[in-house]
């Protein structure tokens, strides 16, 4: 019997959208990260194409960890003390795509560093490292609004991720974004309506669809993961069914997530049930980022080397480019 | 899903005669698409018209038991394509290959352990479903025997040579393990076991219109029960072609295809094979065979399965009361939340990294979180004071000090009033990752 796998006839496609400016585009990136345009639901290939791979970012702080679980400090060292030093390593060493300098030093509770200094990370990192860079501001919206501007700026012509905008909090950096030639993340609370109405608020000061990543507050592992899961799977499926709205590239923060469940902090002394922490840890991080890769995400910011390494082969895997 | 009352209404006499106790076909109809009566109250409906209408209301997925006892596993009888469709009903069963060929004391421990795993989540003890026992001749039949004499985990036999599988079926009576599996080679054979042992059979195919030929061979053959393995390994090939059964059954109704699937990994290590695993859990397998037991791999992955089979339209909730989390005293703070899950262990890890102990108030607010429980008027003041009552609160600390949500600040001064005045309302950060600054620096008793 010849069987014929049913196929779906999607009428239109994710967007595609390039990360990083190399000399010859303004910038001093020497690798660029192309992600999105996929005309299929992840990696099926009988229907369509994935064009692009999903892209491994790799998080680094403008402030050593408050307390990071010790497989988290072993691998990393002394290099959380400087962003530079620990971006290099995180390409170098663990072949980062993409770095992501997330400015928590700024937040109001934390050091309150000022746009100045994390303008200085930006360069720093930007010096250090010639891979792309998403800038993700503290999280606190009116210090968000202080020292994004100013971090865009320093990057001008770099081509970077800029995070984020949301539906009550995206003026700022969208107007920023966009003097600056970036890209920029707008966020949602796992809801696809306000996803939309996000996207809906930044395009009309003019930023073109064709330069926004998606990214819907992510719960990790057994945390709520099958939420953003879910919400993946419908952006998706509206993305493909021709809602342009909802077509953009998505991004899920997975080490951070990941990492906050006890499952995968715990050492090993208390949760002598549960084994290795390191491989518990990477384990929980990684399925973390294959779930969604399955949902349908772009690109994955992570934190543990080896969790890194296990994603890249299993990205390989599901493109179907296993060696 | 099901049928019409019109399209039954086509495969009826028409002739009103009554004698189902309904005044006409068509009302019997409507009562039949309702479910509310059954084909066979109708004395006069042709044999055709019941293989129509029984063949037509049968699930796309056949719902396949392996297994006999309380730990029997169910698989199958899926009805949607994505979760948020609606929900994925029969969570995926997860095995562990075994070696037949181990000496009997490993064996048995190996056994023993598959059957002992358990992890208690969110209220819910999840636990490995199968034993899939690999091996050959003789070692094998014995291997069976131990695992069904000794084990209530359901088996998998995995074998292909009819003889030694007849010889393991006997050993195992009345455990209906799944036999693995009937190919090419073999079909007929195998199929002529499960039928006279009663035993649900795997299908392999070498892609996926093999496999629909030789579904429909055993089928003929008399094995009515199957699971389905397209023979892929590698995950693109796997996550396509579970993809294109799971579509073929449900979309076109592709009958030889209406079975649910076995999935095996393909990797040594571990960690590699816990990503397989997780897609494959995600992606519709049936059963998922793995290789290794790591426990934190195990714990990952019944994580994965709970995640994805837990029902988006009900929430897993956690019973309301006071928790404490680390070992508070008179003198920790008592913090209120609603009985969400996701909410509840949010709250626990945050204030479990703060690493000051603490009370929580679980309010049932039925599995809502903080905003959508307030809009609903689940978590209003009445219903937050009448809980630090009832689980009496006041006895635990020496203090009078209750912190709510500040997302609900709005409810400080009424709340203060239910409570009489005895207890001073603090608002707390609006989203549980500012509890650790909050419990560190804000907190006074
Ligand atoms: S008994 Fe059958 S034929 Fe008679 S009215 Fe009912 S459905 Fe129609």
């Amino acid at each position: 019997m010849a069987f014929e796998i049913p196929v779906e006839k999607w009428t239109a496609a994710v967007s595609a959208l390039t990360i990083g400016a190399a000399e010859a585009d303004g910038g001093t990136r020497t690798s660029t990260v192309t992600v999105g345009g996929e005309t299929t639901l992840p990696f099926l290939g009988f229907e369509g194409d994935t064009p692009n791979r999903p892209a491994i970012a790799m998080e680094v702080l403008d402030v050593p960890p408050p307390n990071y679980p010790e497989p988290l400090s072993a691998a990393f060292g002394d290099a959380v003390n400087d962003p530079a030093v620990w971006a290099k390593r995180c390409v170098e060493e663990f072949g980062a795509d993409m770095v992501c300098l997330r400015l928590a030093g700024a937040h109001p509770d934390q050091e309150n560093k000022s746009a100045e200094d994390c303008a200085q990370a930006v360069k720093s990192v930007l010096g250090a490292v010639g891979v792309p860079l998403i800038i993700w501001g503290c999280g606190q919206p009116d210090k968000d609004n202080e020292i994004m501007p100013r971090c865009s700026e320093v990057a001008a012509g770099e081509n970077c991720l800029l995070g984020t905008a949301t539906e009550d909090n995206y003026k700022t950096i969208t107007a920023a974004c966009m003097a600056d030639g970036h890209k920029l993340i707008t966020e949602a609370p796992i809801d696809i309506n306000i996803q939309k109405q996000a996207n809906i608020l930044v395009s009309e000061m003019g930023l073109d669809l064709s330069r926004i990543v998606m990214f819907q507050a992510t719960g990790g592992l057994g945390y709520g993961m099958e939420y953003a899961y879910s919400i993946m799977e419908r952006t998706r499926l509206a993305a493909l069914g021709g809602d342009r709205m909802l077509a953009m590239p998505m991004l899920s923060v997975v080490g951070p997530e990941a990492w906050k469940a006890k499952e995968a902090r715990s050492p090993e002394e208390a949760a002598p049930e549960w084994g290795a922490a390191e491989e518990r840890g990477v384990s929980w991080e990684t399925t973390t980022a294959t779930c969604f890769l399955n949902g349908g995400t772009d690109i994955l910011v992570m934190w543990h080397p080896r969790a890194v390494a296990l994603l890249r082969k299993t990205i390989d895997s599901l493109m179907g480019e296993e060696a | 899903m099901g049928l019409t009352g019109l399209d039954i209404f086509k495969q009826l006499p028409k002739t009103n005669c009554g004698d189902c106790g309904v005044p006409t076909c068509l009302a019997f109809a409507m009562k039949l698409a309702q479910k509310q009566a059954s084909l066979d109250q109708c004395p006069h409906v042709s044999e055709e018209a019941t293989a129509a209408l029984s063949g037509a209301a049968a699930p796309p997925i056949k719902l396949i038991t392996v297994g006999a006892d309380e730990r029997k596993l169910e698989v199958g009888n899926e009805t949607v394509l994505f979760r948020h469709e609606e929900t994925f009903y029969h969570p995926t069963g997860i095995a562990v290959a075994v070696d037949a060929a181990l000496p009997e004391a490993e064996l048995s421990a190996r056994i023993k352990a598959i059957g002992d795993v358990s992890f208690e989540r969110v209220g819910q003890t999840l636990t490995l479903n199968a034993v899939a026992l690999k091996g050959e001749g003789e070692a094998f039949v014995k291997a069976a025997a131990l695992a069904a004499q000794q084990s209530a985990v359901p088996l998998i036999l995995v074998n292909e040579d009819p003889a030694v599988m007849g010889e393991a079926l006997k050993a195992c009576a009345g455990k209906r393990p799944l036999i693995y599996a009937a190919t090419a080679e073999n079909v007929d054979a195998m199929a002529a076991l499960s039928k006279e042992h009663n035993c649900p059979l795997a299908v392999r195919g070498s892609d996926l219109s093999s496999l629909a030929d030789l579904s429909e061979k055993a089928q003929a053959a008399g094995a009515a029960d199957l699971v389905l393995d397209s023979g892929a390994r590698e995950p693109a090939a796997v996550l396509a072609n579970e993809t294109a059964i799971r579509r073929a059954a449900l979309r076109k109704r592709f009958r030889p295809l209406g079975f649910p699937t076995i999935v095996f990994t393909d990797g040594a290590d571990p960690l590699e094979e816990t990503q397989q695993a997780a897609t494959y859990i995600a992606k519709y397998a049936g059963i998922v065979v793995i290789n290794n037991m790591e426990p934190w791999e195990l714990l990952t992955l019944v994580t994965v399965r709970q995640n994805i089979y837990t029902d988006p339209q009900k929430p897993i909730q956690i019973e309301e009361g006071l928790y404490e989390i680390g070992s508070p005293d008179e003198s920790s703070p008592v913090l209120v939340t609603t009985n969400f899950s996701l909410t509840y262990f949010t709250v626990e890890g945050d204030v479990e990294a703060s690493r000051v102990p603490a009370w929580v108030v679980v309010v049932d607010t039925e599995g809502t979180s903080v905003l959508t429980a307030w809009a609903a008027e689940k978590f209003t003041a009445e219903i937050i004071a009448e809980k630090v009552k009832a689980f009496d609160v006041a006895s635990k600390v020496n203090h009078r000090k209750l912190v709510i949500p500040g997302h609900v600040a709005v409810l400080s001064g009424k709340l203060e009033d239910e409570l009489s005045q005895e207890w001073k309302i603090v608002v707390g950060p609006r989203e549980s990752s500012g509890i650790p600054t909050f419990l560190r620096t804000s907190w006074e008793a």
